[in-house]
């Protein structure tokens, strides 16, 4: 299978900090990688390339390549904006705008299209239905998206994730935050997203990388050690780096 | 059967350790039974085939706790990789290790109806068939303490002299049940006792794949060594014509 994205040789900077190495990775298109690592590994860094995060950032940068669809996103000449809308970004705390629910997921599609009020309202509907909220929401989406709980609130920034039909969803610890339950529901989420959707995910959960990734690359120290499939990589890893990682034996 | 360096968990690290020492200790406790069953056997003693019924008990009392210990270990630790193979194969090891044990302690019994009979064949066949089962069984509870992959496959593959020596037993105490059915009785005993020590020692090739894939992560992929070609023997009473 030709992955979406295609890394290779990739190193970043962060001023003199050498953060990543030389990182050569595919994400498999509709499936789910996992990123785990100990804090500093370079795996976060790693998901801010994909979508030029840190472009926001002076005296940060990145050479080699990241292939999506024949393009090296890092290269020069990139639209960033239209990268980051067909690369969405879901962070670890929920980031509700301060407006209602339905403006959360309206003011990120109108940025990018001018939809009739009807399109409009069969976008909302749509992305809040395939982020499981729409049942909870429907009767108050004119109300401050801020009221919802706190995995309600997560739900709906992966809604208006969804919303502008990105390709690739990058989640940085995604249910670091949330209560078991709405961890699950989370999960749930992305493994019904992955029909659709590219997914990438950073993870400090062990367990979520192995409950819901496809693939899982292990990085340390700015290093990917070693990539296999989720079943693989919990059963049987090749590395002693990554065995002792996951089992509890450093961090 | 994980590696050397030490888990951060340190109530983690000392059940990993005491899981260890549990299968090591029936194990020791099983080739003990094997030895003694065996003794019995061979020398006639009635007194060492009730230890081995009596201990049989306790091999299964292990099992108990051990499957209690791997239960509450899977769910109280959710391991992976090394520590998760280790745990699995705890709990698949304890279950051969029990059937060895019960297979001895039926060795053991029937020791005791043989000894009621003066044979007029020696057991050197198995004597010879007794001391490779035994011999396989230290090695395989030593490959368990030792999480040795090489000397576990040695095991595996040395399965098939044993089922070679069961063929010869069997052919040998058909012979003597055609000669004179007075041998019925305790030929039929030997054949089961025999039979008992082949099954221990296709025991013995399961705890080595399951220490081989525990320590190496790969399961044995070739055919395991079969040389039982008892199953489709025929032996018939000669009719003294020439064939």
């Amino acid at each position: 299978m030709t992955p979406k994205i295609a890394i290779h040789g990739l190193d970043f900077y962060y001023g003199a900090n050498h953060a990543l190495k030389s990182i050569t990775l595919d994400f498999p298109e509709r499936q789910v990688s996992a990123l785990i690592g100990p804090s500093g590994c370079g795996k976060s860094t790693l998901l801010r390339c994909l979508n030029r995060m840190y472009d926001l950032y002076p005296g940060q940068h990145a050479t080699g390549e990241v292939m999506m669809d024949g393009m090296n996103v890092i290269g020069p000449g990139v639209d960033v904006d239209l990268l980051r809308s067909r690369v969405g970004m879901v962070f670890q705390k929920p980031t509700p705008f301060p407006m209602s629910i339905r403006e959360n997921i309206a003011f990120g599609v109108r940025l990018h299209e001018r939809p009739s009020r009807a399109e409009m309202e069969e976008r909302v509907e749509w992305s809040l239905t395939r982020a499981a909220l729409w049942d909870e929401v429907k009767d108050r989406l004119h109300t401050p998206a801020t009221g919802l709980s706190g995995g309600q609130q997560q739900r709906l920034c992966i809604a208006r994730t969804i919303a502008v039909r990105p390709e690739v969803i990058l989640f940085d610890e995604p249910t670091s935050a949330l209560d078991p339950i709405s961890t699950l529901k989370v999960e749930e989420l992305i493994d019904e997203l992955k029909r659709d959707f590219t997914i990438a995910m950073v993870t400090h959960n062990m367990q979520q990388a192995a409950r819901v990734a496809d693939q899982v690359a292990f990085f340390y120290l700015g290093e990917m050690v070693e990539v296999a499939s989720a079943t693989t990589m919990f059963t049987a890893p090749r590395e002693k780096r990554t065995q002792d990682y996951i089992t509890g034996r450093f961090g | 059967m994980s590696d050397n360096t030490q888990h951060i968990v340190k109530s983690y690290e000392q059940e990993l350790k005491r899981l260890a020492a549990l299968i090591t200790e029936m194990g020791g406790l099983v080739e003990s039974e094997v030895n003694l069953a065996t003794q019995a056997v061979l020398e006639g003693d009635a007194e060492l085939a009730t230890r081995v019924v009596e201990s049989d008990a306790k091999v299964d009392a292990m099992e108990r706790d051990i499957e209690a210990f791997v239960i509450r270990l899977l769910a109280l630790r959710q391991p992976v990789a090394g520590d998760l193979r280790q745990i699995v194969a705890a709990l698949k090891m304890t279950g051969d290790l029990e059937r060895i044990g019960d297979y001895a302690a039926n060795v053991a019994k029937r020791s005791k109806v043989l000894g009621q009979y003066t044979l007029p064949f020696s057991l050197a066949g198995l004597g010879h068939m007794s001391r490779l089962v035994q011999e396989n069984l230290k090695a395989i509870v030593d490959a368990i303490g030792e999480a040795d992959a090489e000397k576990a496959l040695r095991v595996w593959r040395s399965d098939e002299a044993i089922d070679g020596f069961y063929n010869a037993i069997f052919r040998e105490l058909i012979t003597y049940m055609m000669e004179d059915p007075r041998n019925i009785t305790p030929c039929t005993h030997l054949l089961f006792i025999a039979k008992n020590l082949e099954r221990i020692g296709d025991h013995a090739t399961n705890i080595a794949e399951t220490v081989h894939y525990a320590v190496t992560g790969t399961p044995l992929a070739e055919a395991r060594p079969k040389a039982d070609t008892s199953p489709y023997a025929v032996v018939r009473p000669s009719t003294g014509e020439a064939e």
